[in-house]
């Protein structure tokens, strides 16, 4: 099964990547964790992320060894399976935080709406391979692909994690616009999303409403998401060029930010290592994702192709909406910042994804 | 698939790829320069705030929403309250500070140490409460040494403060600090550390609409912690009132006539199952509670024998005793073992088996009727009704009338109370049910068990012609300015299972038991009323077979229960009284009487008057 070229074709260079920013990842959550919880927290949780690293790591090897091939033909198998799974959440689902969003499977709580966002890029990819054309989709060929969306964006919404379910859907349209529509189509659908805002307004919660509100005008709340962006921006402008130093950041160790070892983790890396520490990791995240579309440019099978391009995209848009959010250029919505942010579904579903790149990237000249 | 991978197809791609490359960059670019105005631009001013900590976050209380009985009499309030604070990070040493403070209001060192450890380790910056409700002369001397004590302010917020002292403590409840395992459990989303909720009554079944909504305020601060400038506010919103059904007249009452009883009292309107009183005694203080109550006062509380605590009404189950004759009467002529006519013969006893089973009258009643045993009382009467009738098929009618589960009021750890059958013994004991246990049965000892206030909803139900109310104590909720948010409207649960036959001949006997010449609450008779009632004695102590013990002989604790329920006036019932008075012996002499002063008192309210003249 495993023949010499796979490994001849290994792509070390992205393990390195990978590797780079985890270790910056895991000096950031510690810096973080330190100073917002007590020691003993400090090492269960430090403790817990190293193992879900650890295992993500393990999975990301185990998908190697399938060919990614095999994921077109499983494709519906696969989506059948995490459609199920955000299913029985919904019939047997922990509530934590007023949602109902994890399965308890053991000792282990999975979160289904993280794992479907790689089945619906698989999907996706499925049905564009073979419907795409240089002239774009037309609106036939969009309607399986719409039905595909529609299902579990319905489900994570009802959970309610809004969050999830627009990051779906911003994964989803970009992939869609990369294997191209019609222009008509394009126009048509950009009409009906403009069109559609005042509704989805409209069956928004108040809280979700406010969220978006605080973000277009942040003085509407300044005792929840706009205070929070308020001190988020001092730490991050209090870093200014070399930063105040591991470990050494005072708005973190006041406890000021909320949730700064998962949501707020980008704040802490400004304010202890400066612009320069936040360039290294964008430089590195642009890498990555640069890395990501080269795989798609190289392999020679339409499927793979568009899977490369749809998990770079699944990276792209949680480095965009978390960073950006931090920095008061997004609402405050939940989204981690990949291989740094605290959270085991996070870590798995973003080693998923790289293995899948990897995968791809050592079968590149496989065309069939 | 063969056509894509033709060179065009592969130039495509490219093209498709380069487009999606220049967005990331695009998008890095916005994200770097975002970072580069943070960090450098605006770097200076953010590096001054941060190393300030100026900007605070002052989070202002919401007043809880008020309690009024059913006449708008106010029951519950908010006072204003000094609630000492310190901000860890303004404080220098800490606990210099702290001594200091010590020292001035004579509080104990540690207490307040302990109640700043609560707060965690997390919030240096935030306010800490020291001590709640300090006194004008905590707050007069603190005051004359605010500048030795950096760090601390006394904030004025909104306290609960119950009107009348003990007065309807187990309905309204009363409040206290959430605990860190209720705030993590995520049913209090907008409650925060150190907040006070519910815990016990109405302030915690209806906790959401009284909580109201917290403000709160950015604020900066000097080095000292003190506000230099209000940059923002956010005013908070008062809890919503309660109106009750409650009349606190008939209220006070009752609890006067429970002085230095153990019991419950609960009075019923019947037309729609408004609770006009529910009195429990011994009862408790509850602004004990407000600041946190001390660990002594918590212990006196939970070792007291009378157990205040508990709302007797609701939370207690005692066997029915004679009341269940009622429930027998139901179950025999509905099921037609008896008509009104039928009569036994009482000789004292009954012999069933090998044994024979007293009449708590030794003498007999003679020759009786229903509507006469149940007016003296009978014993034996009953044990043949209920012979006849069955253990399982009397289990039938006594669900029907509402006993064996909760009755639903809105209050929290509702007793359901037990309703034997067989195959209930069979599962509890693995025994087989026994003839004479439903003789027991019959006169509502053996296993059974209810709670005073299921006994008021029977009663209300015979009273009305059959409707059983759940039991409403909020009737409207209100927000500060008036405006009605929510209404409760009185809910139908079910109808007792008797005909209007039956039901006119249990009428007629409960009537009798007043105003009959040998009724056995004749004693109470009132001069322009009728009042309709059944007494009863609950064996607390269980006789063993072929026992009797004469209870002057028996210790306190061992004596019987005294029950009376009633409804007045007999033919058109404003009110429904169920009364239990524990080791009270009689039902007659100690129960019956409470209800009488209550029935003579709320026939003199104006409201009662004018629903009488209709």
């Amino acid at each position: 099964m495993f023949d010499r070229r796979l490994i001849e074709n290994f792509d070390w260079g992205f393990i390195v990547l990978i590797l780079l920013i985890g270790s910056m990842g895991l000096a950031i959550l510690y810096s973080a964790l330190t100073a917002g919880q007590d020691a003993g927290v400090v090492h269960i949780l430090f403790k817990k992320q190293m193992i879900w690293m650890g295992a993500g790591f393990t999975v990301m090897m185990i998908i190697l060894l399938i060919d990614f091939r095999d994921l077109d033909r499983l494709n519906l198998f696969i989506y059948a399976l995490c459609i199920g799974l955000l299913i029985s959440v919904i019939l047997f689902g922990q509530i934590g935080g007023g949602s109902r969003r994890w399965l308890v499977l053991g000792f282990v709580r999975i979160q289904p709406s993280e794992m479907m966002k790689i089945a619906l890029i698989i999907s996706l990819s499925s049905v564009y391979s073979t419907s795409v054309s240089q002239t774009g989709l037309n609106f036939r060929k969009l309607i399986k692909p719409v039905i595909l969306c529609t299902i579990p964006f319905v489900l994570i919404v009802n959970q309610p994690d809004l969050g999830t379910g627009l990051l779906l859907l911003l994964i989803a349209g970009s992939i869609t616009l990369f294997v191209k529509v019609e222009r008509r189509v394009f126009f048509t659908l950009s009409g009906i999303c403009f069109a559609a805002v005042p509704l989805v307004w409209l069956a928004l919660k108040n809280y979700q409403k406010l969220r978006i509100l605080t973000f277009l005008n942040p003085d509407r709340d300044p005792l929840g998401a706009g205070y929070h962006i308020i001190q988020s921006k001092i730490a991050i402008g209090s870093g200014m060029l070399t930063g105040k130093g591991f470990l050494k950041g005072t708005q973190s160790a006041l406890s000021f930010l909320p949730e700064q070892h998962t949501d707020f983790i980008a704040s802490v890396l400004a304010e202890e290592w400066g612009l320069v520490g936040c360039s290294i990791l964008l430089i590195l995240y642009f890498f990555l994702l640069l890395w990501g579309l080269n795989i798609a440019y190289n392999c020679r099978n339409m499927f793979g192709s568009i899977l490369a391009f749809g998990v770079t995209t699944m990276i792209f848009w949680q480095i965009f909406i978390n960073i950006g959010m931090v920095m008061g250029l997004m609402p405050v919505v939940g989204v981690p910042l990949p291989l740094v942010s605290y959270g085991g579904s996070s870590v798995i579903t973003n080693m998923v994804g790289f293995g899948i790149l990897l995968n791809i990237s050592m079968r590149k000249f496989s065309s069939k | 698939m063969a056509e894509f991978n033709k060179n065009p197809d592969r130039e495509w791609i490219k093209q498709r790829l380069i487009g999606a490359s220049v967005c990331v960059l695009f998008v890095f670019a916005v994200l770097f320069f975002r970072l580069i105005y943070l960090q450098i631009i605006k770097g200076k001013e953010y590096r001054v705030l941060s190393e300030k900590n100026a900007v605070r976050l002052k989070s202002i209380k919401a007043s809880r929403g008020l309690v009024f009985d059913r006449n708008k009499r106010l029951m519950v309030d908010n006072r204003p309250s000094f609630n000492l604070k310190i901000v860890r990070e303004d404080a220098g040493d800490v606990k210099k500070t702290v001594k200091k403070v010590a020292e001035l209001t004579q509080v104990p060192f540690q207490e307040l140490m302990d109640s700043i450890a609560r707060a965690g380790k997390g919030a240096f910056y935030k306010s800490v409460t020291l001590k709640n409700d300090i006194s004008r002369e905590q707050l007069a001397i603190v005051e004359a040494h605010k500048f030795d004590l950096p760090g601390v302010h006394v904030d004025i917020e909104p306290t609960r403060h119950y009107v009348y002292i003990k007065t309807a403590t187990h309905i309204l409840g009363y409040i206290g600090q959430i605990n860190s395992k209720e705030l993590q459990s995520g049913k209090y989303p907008n409650v925060k550390s150190g907040d006070l909720i519910g815990r016990y009554g109405i302030e915690k079944s209806f906790e959401k609409y009284l909580q109201g909504k917290r403000g709160g305020r950015q604020i900066e601060v000097d080095a000292n912690g003190r506000t230099i400038k209000i940059l923002r506010t956010i005013e908070p919103v008062a809890g919503f009132d309660l109106n009750l059904t409650l009349d606190l007249d008939l209220q006070k009452t009752a609890q006067k006539l429970l002085e230095n009883k153990n019991g419950a009292v609960v009075a019923i309107d019947p037309d729609n199952g408004d609770v006009l009183l529910m009195a429990s005694s011994p009862s408790f203080d509850q602004n004990d509670f407000i600041g946190g109550i001390s660990s002594k006062k918590w212990k006196i509380l939970m070792s007291d024998p009378g157990k205040p605590m508990i709302n007797k009404v609701i939370q207690a189950e005692y066997p029915p005793a004679s009341t269940y004759k009622i429930i027998t009467s139901f179950a025999a002529l509905e099921e037609q073992h008896i008509d009104v006519n039928t009569t036994s013969y009482c000789p004292g006893f009954f012999k069933y088996g090998n044994r024979a089973y007293r009449c708590w009258n030794k003498r007999g009643h003679g020759e009786l009727s229903v509507i006469d045993a149940l007016a003296q009382s009978c014993d034996v009467f009953y044990y043949q009704a209920g012979i006849k009738t069955g253990v399982d098929a009397l289990a039938q009618y006594a669900r029907g009338s509402g006993l064996g589960k909760k009755t639903g009021i809105m209050l929290e750890n509702e007793k359901k109370g037990l309703i034997p059958t067989s195959a209930w013994k069979k599962k509890r004991y693995n025994e087989s049910w026994q003839g004479g246990e439903t003789l027991s049965v019959a006169i509502g000892q053996s296993y059974n068990l209810v709670t005073p206030l299921q006994m008021a909803v029977l009663i209300a139900a015979v009273g009305n012609g059959g409707t059983l109310y759940k039991p409403r104590i909020v009737k409207t909720i209100e927000d500060s300015h008036g405006k009605i948010v929510k209404k409760i409207e009185p809910e139908i649960t079910g109808g007792l299972p008797a005909s209007e036959e039956t039901l006119n001949i249990v009428r007629n006997g409960l009537l009798k038991v007043v105003q009959g010449p040998r009724g056995t609450a004749r004693r109470i008779r009132l001069k322009n009323i009728e009042i309709a009632g059944k007494t009863g004695t609950a064996q607390v102590f269980s006789i063993k077979k072929g026992e009797t013990i004469k209870t002057e002989d028996l210790k306190y604790s061992l004596r019987d229960h005294a029950w009376f329920v009633c409804y007045a006036p007999a033919q058109n019932p404003v009110i429904a009284i169920s009364v239990m008075i524990e080791h009270g012996e009689h039902g007659s002499s100690t129960a019956a009487p409470i209800a009488e002063a209550l029935i003579e008192q709320y026939i003199q309210d104006p409201l009662t008057k004018e629903k009488l003249k209709e």
